[in-house]
């Protein structure tokens, strides 16, 4: 039990299953599942279904986040892509033809790697500081989104384009897929080869990763060229959901949800270690907050009250230091003993000392 | 100079002493500072030093002790409490806003006042008053940060001035000057010494000291050695008191020393006359196969800055280096990586472990680093490097799934020789390898690299503590005041031999 309370993972998933279970037992339809011509709709199912932009969108954050970076970007990249998948569709003769589509979903996605090779220049080549070097971009990015579409709100009727937010493959939507295989092949691209570890040495410690000899430069360039490819395929995804590019509304203020995200999943904003497992369960909790929101009727004026209490209340479960008030106070009522004291790690000590002792030498 | 001892002392510090968790950092130390006198405080790092000039400033709370300022006895909670007292200080990295003008930053929360709040002409007057009082001509409107280092190091003292104060101290005032203006802060030193203010000095520079002090207090491991006029304490004796002597159980050590080196062929590594402006001057080094050289100097002396160029982490902007004979070049850590040079630095903390990552994750950065990210060090090829040096280097906790920032100093330290000897370089650099670790570890560590030594390896051993780099090395590069002063063969000199080149060699200062 306590190596299962010590997982890094427990208290986010915790916060997401208390969640899920408060919303079920307020109106039990929240967890229903129905099965139609051999597919499952319901409440869950459309979680995971829109969960897909910003999961994309948390997964590249992520990454970022481990360089010591952050990726304001994103909702503007979701932006310029969508407008640019919606503009050849919509120039195109056969908007359903599925070579059409899938050429305007390559080009588009082509078109958010390259900012984010932009963002990525940047940051670790010019060395401008990421909440800046990702600034230009969110404030520009629109602009050239409504530039794109000649400052309308363009939209197609496209089957193929449809298919990708509303479609459904086998028993579940296909966007649940495209989710699933994007924080797959990043799992393993960054855990199965080096990049992970690499990764989380730079954003730890720069200096002693650089004189250990590695290449810190590409390592972080292509954080961000990940993350702007993951928020152009999240800007397809969105595109297809309202079957419109609105260069407004797409991916706004989703930067900071898929922050929050990020951080609900336990992956520290000063970098270094990242869980991408914690970065889904995040994402999750987030989506499923608005959707309670809908669910339970909470008037649409007091919803982002709402949600923002709920999001204190959730990071406050996860916070150590409360952890550490609601033991002391616990053993207090018993009145028994308090626990064996933490165990006390002489090496630390000794290493705090030596610490002090350093910073009483400068 | 008056420096004479029965003028009641301004500041009379007794037995303070100062603990953090583990250390005893100050015990029972007395320090005295007169009036009208330049007082250097002397010590090696750890010694003390910066946790007394804290202690003064209010900045740490004495836990035992007492503090007198003219007479009254003191408790400084705060920094500006001792400001209050008439205490100022300046340090070593200019603490003033850059982007701020001169006039602005001397008058800083002392601003003239007129009907209109903030009297600005008269800040600039006033500044330039005080800034004149230190023969300094200044536009009182320029940025600050249009003036050199030395310039600011003035308006740092001019802005104590204003606050009206009795004791100066300078903490490292000169590191980043060079000997023109050294001079002139040493003028004004002097100027104020004359009006009767009392100056607290710290530095590197042997020299300086010699130059300004009128006295000298000597600190080691937390502990006052003692008191001197300048005039009765000659250089090797002040560098003695300093080091003190320290042989323990490591003199069983098997002496590496005496080992013969053959120098006929190309040697692993030649630099000439690498340098640095304002950094370091040209200096000179070569490591044969198989052979240690050590760097001996005092802190300060210019010998990390040196391994820092070899190693391509700062660079040089002057002179050569060969590699096996051949010119490389050295603008990136990662080019002498290619060249089979590995580097430890001194600050382990900020320069060499990445504490959130395990044990055998930072074993095997470097080795990965040389492989790049699509190449990831398979599992049982990492396991058994960690294992191999878990057990070689009695690494403990012997739990290589631990955080690396759990780990004691001393095992810190040789997690980081493993992960520079997994990637089998030829050259190894290792920058006070042993320092702030207990004695069983240094063991450990001299140990290895003796034994590395004789299995081909060379190693380039920085240590502040001279036994230890004549029992290890076979030859000595001393270094003093930023520049090498000769090499030495170990087997020729014996530790008083060294700290007497150290202290009083000409050879450094002719080149001053």
């Amino acid at each position: 039990m306590k190596a299962l309370t010590k997982h890094r993972l427990f208290w986010p998933a915790t916060a997401l299953i208390t969640l899920l279970v408060v919303n079920t037992v307020a109106n039990p339809n929240f967890a229903k599942v129905t099965v139609q011509d051999g597919q499952l709709y319901g409440n869950p199912i459309n979680i995971l279904r829109e969960s897909a932009p910003l999961m994309l969108v948390a997964l590249g954050m992520t990454i970022v986040i481990a360089t010591r970076g952050i990726d304001l970007s994103v909702g503007a990249v979701m932006a310029v892509s969508g407008a640019v998948a919606l503009t050849i569709i919509d120039r195109a003769d056969d908007s359903n033809r599925v070579t059409v589509v899938a050429i305007a979903i390559v080009v588009a996605v082509l078109v958010a790697l390259v900012l984010g090779v932009w963002n990525g220049f940047l940051v670790s080549v010019l060395g401008i500081q990421p909440i800046i070097a990702t600034l230009v971009l969110m404030l520009a990015g629109r602009g050239a989104a409504l530039l794109i579409t000649d400052g309308f709100i363009t939209t197609v009727n496209s089957d193929p384009l449809s298919y990708i937010a509303s479609g459904y493959l086998l028993i579940l939507p296909f966007a649940f897929f495209v989710w699933v295989a994007a924080v797959v092949i990043v799992g393993l691209v960054e855990r199965r080869t080096a990049l992970g570890m690499l990764t989380e040495a730079v954003g730890i410690n720069p200096e002693a990763s650089r004189l250990a000899g590695v290449r810190s430069r590409g390592i972080v360039w292509s954080a961000y060229v990940l993350s702007g490819t993951l928020a152009g395929i999240a800007g397809v995804i969105y595109a297809s959901n309202i079957k419109a590019a609105d260069a407004n509304a797409a991916g706004y203020l989703i930067e900071l949800y898929a922050i929050l995200a990020v951080v609900l999943g336990g992956t520290s904003l000063m970098g270094g270690k990242f869980s991408i497992a914690g970065t889904v369960i995040g994402v999750l909790t987030v989506q499923a907050l608005d959707s309670a929101i809908l669910f339970l009727g909470v008037p649409p004026a007091q919803s982002p009250v709402f949600f923002a209490a709920v999001v204190i209340l959730v990071v406050l479960l996860q916070s150590p230091r409360v952890h550490r008030w609601g033991r002391s106070l616990g053993s207090s009522v018993r009145r028994t003993p308090q626990e064996a004291p933490p165990e006390v790690d002489d090496d630390r000590d000794a290493d705090r000392a030596e610490n002090v002792q350093k910073e009483a030498v400068r | 100079m008056l420096a004479d001892t029965d003028v009641p002392p301004v500041v009379e510090m007794r037995g303070i002493t100062i603990r953090f968790p583990g250390v005893l950092a100050l015990d029972h130390v007395d320090f005295f500072l007169r009036p009208g006198e330049v007082h250097s405080l002397m010590g090696e790092n750890g010694a003390g030093k910066s946790t007394l000039i804290k202690a003064l400033t209010g900045v740490y709370q004495i836990d035992s002790g007492t503090i007198a300022v003219d007479g009254q006895a003191r408790r400084f909670e705060t920094t500006a409490d001792a400001q209050r007292a008439g205490i100022s200080t300046v340090y070593q990295e200019v603490n003033l806003c850059s982007n701020l003008s001169v006039g602005e930053n001397v008058m800083l929360g002392h601003e003239p006042r007129g009907r209109f709040g903030i009297d600005w002409n008269g800040v600039h007057r006033e500044a330039e008053r005080h800034l004149t009082s230190l023969g300094l001509e200044l536009d009182t409107r320029s940025m600050l940060s249009s003036h050199s280092i030395a310039i600011q190091q003035l308006v740092a003292i001019a802005r104590a001035m204003v606050l009206d104060c009795s004791v100066l101290i300078l903490d490292e005032p000169t590191s980043s000057l060079d000997r023109g203006e050294v001079e002139q802060l040493f003028s004004v030193i002097r100027d104020l010494r004359d009006k009767g203010v009392a100056i607290l000095f710290v530095s590197h520079f042997l020299e300086q000291v010699y130059e300004i002090s009128d006295r000298i207090t000597v600190l080691r491991n937390g502990q006052l050695v003692g008191e001197h006029l300048i005039d009765d304490l000659p250089r090797d004796a002040l560098v003695t008191e300093m080091i003190g002597r320290e042989l323990g159980d490591l003199a069983a050590l098997s002496k590496n020393a005496d080992r013969e080196i053959d120098r006929t062929g190309t040697p692993v590594l030649r630099a000439s006359g690498v340098s640095r402006r304002g950094v370091l001057q040209a200096s000179d080094i070569d490591v044969y196969d198989g052979e240690v050289v050590g760097i001996a100097g005092l802190l300060g002396s210019g010998r990390t800055e040196l391994v820092r160029m070899l190693y391509g982490a700062d660079r040089a902007d002057a002179g050569t280096i060969e590699v096996d004979g051949r010119e490389a070049r050295m603008h990136a850590p990662r080019h002498a990586i290619g060249h089979k040079i590995a580097f430890s630095s001194e600050n382990r903390r900020e320069e060499g472990v990445v504490a959130d990552l395990t044990v055998a994750e930072n074993m095997i950065l470097g080795l990965q680093a040389q492989r790049g990210w699509l190449k990831p060090v398979p599992k049982a090829e990492r396991d058994a490097i960690v294992a191999e040096y878990m057990d070689a280097l009695g690494v403990r906790p012997a739990d290589p799934t631990l955080p690396v920032g759990n780990l004691s100093g001393g095992n810190q330290q040789k997690v980081l020789l493993a992960r520079w000897l997994a990637t089998a370089p030829e050259l190894l650099i290792l920058d006070e390898p042993t320092r702030g670790i207990d004695v069983g570890a240094k063991a450990d560590i001299q140990r290895k690299v003796a034994e590395l030594s004789e299995q081909g390896l060379s190693v380039i051993f920085i240590s502040s503590e001279l036994e230890e780099v004549l029992r290890i090395a076979q030859r000595v590069v001393v270094m003093r005041d930023r520049g090498q002063i000769g090499t030495l063969d170990s087997s020729d000199v014996d530790i008083d031999a060294l700290i007497d080149y150290i202290a009083n060699s000409e050879e450094g200062s002719v080149t001053r």
